[in-house]
């Protein structure tokens, strides 16, 4: 017999022991973000070139419109580039947060029959999110050697910053909403709309520049933060603005603590709720 | 010896608001708070002052019991005693409200089978999916990999999706995957009531040479008391989420049949996620009174209703009834007219006519299915019970002498001539 010992006591809150866990659980978490990335492209006609697809035409109708049309300012670099920066980072955090606030409902059937640490699910998500973003990136890469920029050693070396930034703030963000969602079924439907509205306050069309007086409320969004370095790392618009990263950076851990102690608190409905 | 598990002093309380499985919705919270924001406050207030605002109950109270290594602990009890309660807190899907329960081994649980399985995905994929989803390691599902396909007999198909199987091929990897999971402690409820007499066979089967072989430790719920015979030898009777008693199997089982309360009307919750489901069973004599006791030789009635939550195609009622608990003897499905097909969402009932002279005098239960046979069970309710009363004029209870010989009463023709 081996010597592994359960204890099942009332639950507290979260502890270390719950980022052990879900090290224990680390094969289940690649089996549902396999599973979420298998599923996905078997379902759609044409698989893995959705991820670039979805991104791509979203930049060419936003050159069109907002680029050619109405003429907005993109910080002296092409506008297709600088809106596809933007839209990369935004994708993957606006998919994830969709994703993440389902996961519960979509598994319901595994969570009221089987015990694993709850916040693989939402985990899983972000990952999967985070292949799509993997992908959308080679046409970046395209672009930046047909638009001939060679970004600086220090930009290469943000990316995975600004990653893990953006990775934080998507998890924080989206346990919240997956916890809420839980409880008030309706938030679903309001999300799609939260998150559009997102888009227009996050400088993704537009450089934070324009915003004049107002954009230090821009940069309490951390997404504001990411997406300013990430154009000043690889296509270098602006010169680092390291208080800004430092902003976004604070922002998304005060919302990833508040996002898995909620979620941790709540968890232990979730069974009984589902 | 050390006890394998120790349960100590577990209690599970619900709140009444979750235990029907109705969620808010954020607009209705917020119209709340718009109509009258005073009262909310108020009740916001008391909330956190720890008065009593909200209905309590305890699904689980004050349960303690011990299990040794090797053995097969059986769980048995009526609907709602508290059986999948205790089960879900043992496994971790829910934490208990008090108490601690120490479990000196590698638990793994059942409760349904083919969990996480995904119908785009094929057979080998589903596998790994499904075995990491019980808690099985990659390495562990890649040495039996070879064992669980053919234990399905799905060689041909494993890079099939599973939405293409027939649903025997479907329900046998279901089970496959589990059967080969190796852990201390295997919690097991009601799996076997999926699938065909044949699959259950087998199932118990594996089961039974899990425990003799490998001597592992099963905590097995369930209403079929001939697998709980064959399976245990210490049983567990729950009622109203309180130990009643634990002890060998054949006694406790006694117990639980003899106090099986009779109830003409039964109704249950309706847990509006779920597709379809059962909301009440009653039972009436020729007379369509409500009635538990029905006088031996007489027509009855057995009226199911139920509520549709979502359209739904292809779902079939079954009756299955039972004597002494474990003798199965006569299974039922809707015919034609009690078959739809397509049902759209509302309330139904159907009525069910059960001939006199059918039953003998005793004591008879039965379960209801709603289900697409083999392939899904929507809601299915347990150990319902009616009783057949003696009447004075029973000729049969004079010839036996006031036993019952049987469960069955058909009345047959007995045609004598002389013939030489």
């Amino acid at each position: 017999m081996s010597s592994t010992i359960t204890i099942i006591r009332p639950k507290k809150t979260f502890s270390l022991e719950d980022f052990r866990e879900i090290w224990r659980y680390r094969e289940l978490l690649y089996f549902f973000t396999w599973r979420d990335l298998k599923v996905r492209y078997k379902q759609t006609l044409i698989g893995v070139a959705w991820a670039i697809v979805q991104p791509f035409t979203t930049m060419v109708i936003f050159t069109v419109f907002f680029g050619k049309l109405a003429g907005i300012p993109s910080d002296s670099v092409p506008y297709p580039i600088f809106v596809y920066v933007g839209l990369l980072f935004w994708q993957f955090f606006s998919g994830a947060l969709t994703e993440t606030s389902n996961v519960l409902i979509s598994n319901q059937s595994i969570i009221t029959k089987v015990y694993f640490p709850r916040l693989i699910l939402p985990l899983s998500s972000v990952l999967t999110k985070f292949v799509d973003f993997a992908i959308a990136s080679i046409i970046l890469v395209g672009m930046m050697i047909y638009y001939g920029f060679l970004p600086h050693l220090t930009g290469f070396l943000l990316v995975p910053l600004l990653l893990f930034i953006t990775f934080m703030a998507a998890v924080g963000g989206g346990l919240c909403l997956a916890s809420i969602n839980v409880k008030y079924r309706d938030i679903r439907y309001a999300l799609p709309f939260f998150i559009q509205i997102l888009l227009f306050v996050t400088p993704v069309i537009y450089p934070a520049s324009i915003a004049g007086a107002y954009s230090k409320f821009l940069a309490l969004n951390p997404m504001t933060g990411v997406i300013q370095t990430a154009r000043a790392a690889l296509l270098g618009t602006t010169p680092v603005n390291w208080t800004l990263l430092g902003i976004s950076f604070v922002a998304c851990l005060v919302l990833l603590t508040i996002g898995v102690i909620y979620f941790k608190k709540v968890e232990r409905y979730f069974a009984d709720i589902l | 010896m050390t006890p394998i598990i120790e349960v100590k002093n577990v209690g599970k309380r619900y709140d009444i608001r979750h235990y029907k499985g109705q969620y808010v919705t954020l607009r209705d919270v917020l119209t709340s708070i718009l109509k009258s924001p005073f009262n909310f406050a108020k009740q916001k207030v008391k909330g956190l002052a720890g008065a009593k605002t909200k209905e309590h109950f305890w699904a689980l109270n004050n349960v303690s019991f011990e299990v040794n290594p090797g053995e097969v602990i059986g769980i048995i009890g009526r609907n709602g005693a508290g059986k999948s309660t205790l089960l879900k807190i043992l496994t971790g899907i829910t934490p208990p409200t008090t108490g601690e329960i120490v479990m000196r081994g590698r638990p793994a649980s059942l409760l349904e089978v083919g969990t996480g399985f995904h119908p785009e995905l094929t057979g080998r994929e589903n596998i790994f999916l499904n075995g990491a989803i019980l808690g099985m390691k990659k390495k562990e599902i890649i040495k039996n990999f070879d064992s669980i396909v053919n234990f399905a007999g799905i060689e041909k198909f494993a890079d099939t999706p599973v939405k293409f199987y027939s649903s025997g091929m479907y329900v046998r990897l279901a089970f496959s995957v589990p059967a080969h999971m190796e852990p201390d402690i295997l919690l097991v409820d009601e799996v076997l009531a999926v699938g065909d007499a044949e699959f259950q066979k087998k199932c118990l089967g594996k089961m039974e040479e899990v425990t003799r072989v490998d001597g592992r430790t099963i905590l097995f719920v369930s209403h079929n008391m001939a697998a709980i015979r064959r399976l245990c030898k210490k049983v567990v009777l729950l009622e109203k989420g309180e130990i009643a008693m634990v002890g060998p199997t054949e006694k406790v089982i006694n117990r639980y049949l003899g106090s099986a309360k009779l109830d003409s009307s039964v109704s249950f919750r309706v847990n509006r996620d779920k597709e379809a489901q059962v909301s009440k069973v009653t039972i009436s004599n020729d007379k369509f009174a409500p009635d538990i006791q029905i006088e031996i030789g007489r027509d009855f009635f057995i009226d199911i209703e139920y509520e549709i939550l979502r359209p739904a195609k292809n779902l079939l009622l079954s009756l299955i009834f039972q004597a002494n608990g474990d003798t199965f003897l006569l299974s039922s499905e809707s015919d034609k007219s009690g078959r739809l097909n397509r049902y759209e969402p509302g309330q139904y009932r159907t009525r069910i006519k059960i001939p006199g002279h059918l039953f003998n005098v005793g004591l008879y239960s039965f379960e209801i299915r709603l289900h697409r046979p083999q392939l899904e069970m929507v809601d299915q309710k347990t150990n319902l019970n009616f009783e057949i009363v003696d009447i004075p004029e029973n000729p049969r209870s004079v010839v036996f002498g006031g036993h019952f010989m049987g469960p069955a009463d058909a009345v047959l023709d007995y045609e004598t001539i002389k013939t030489r």
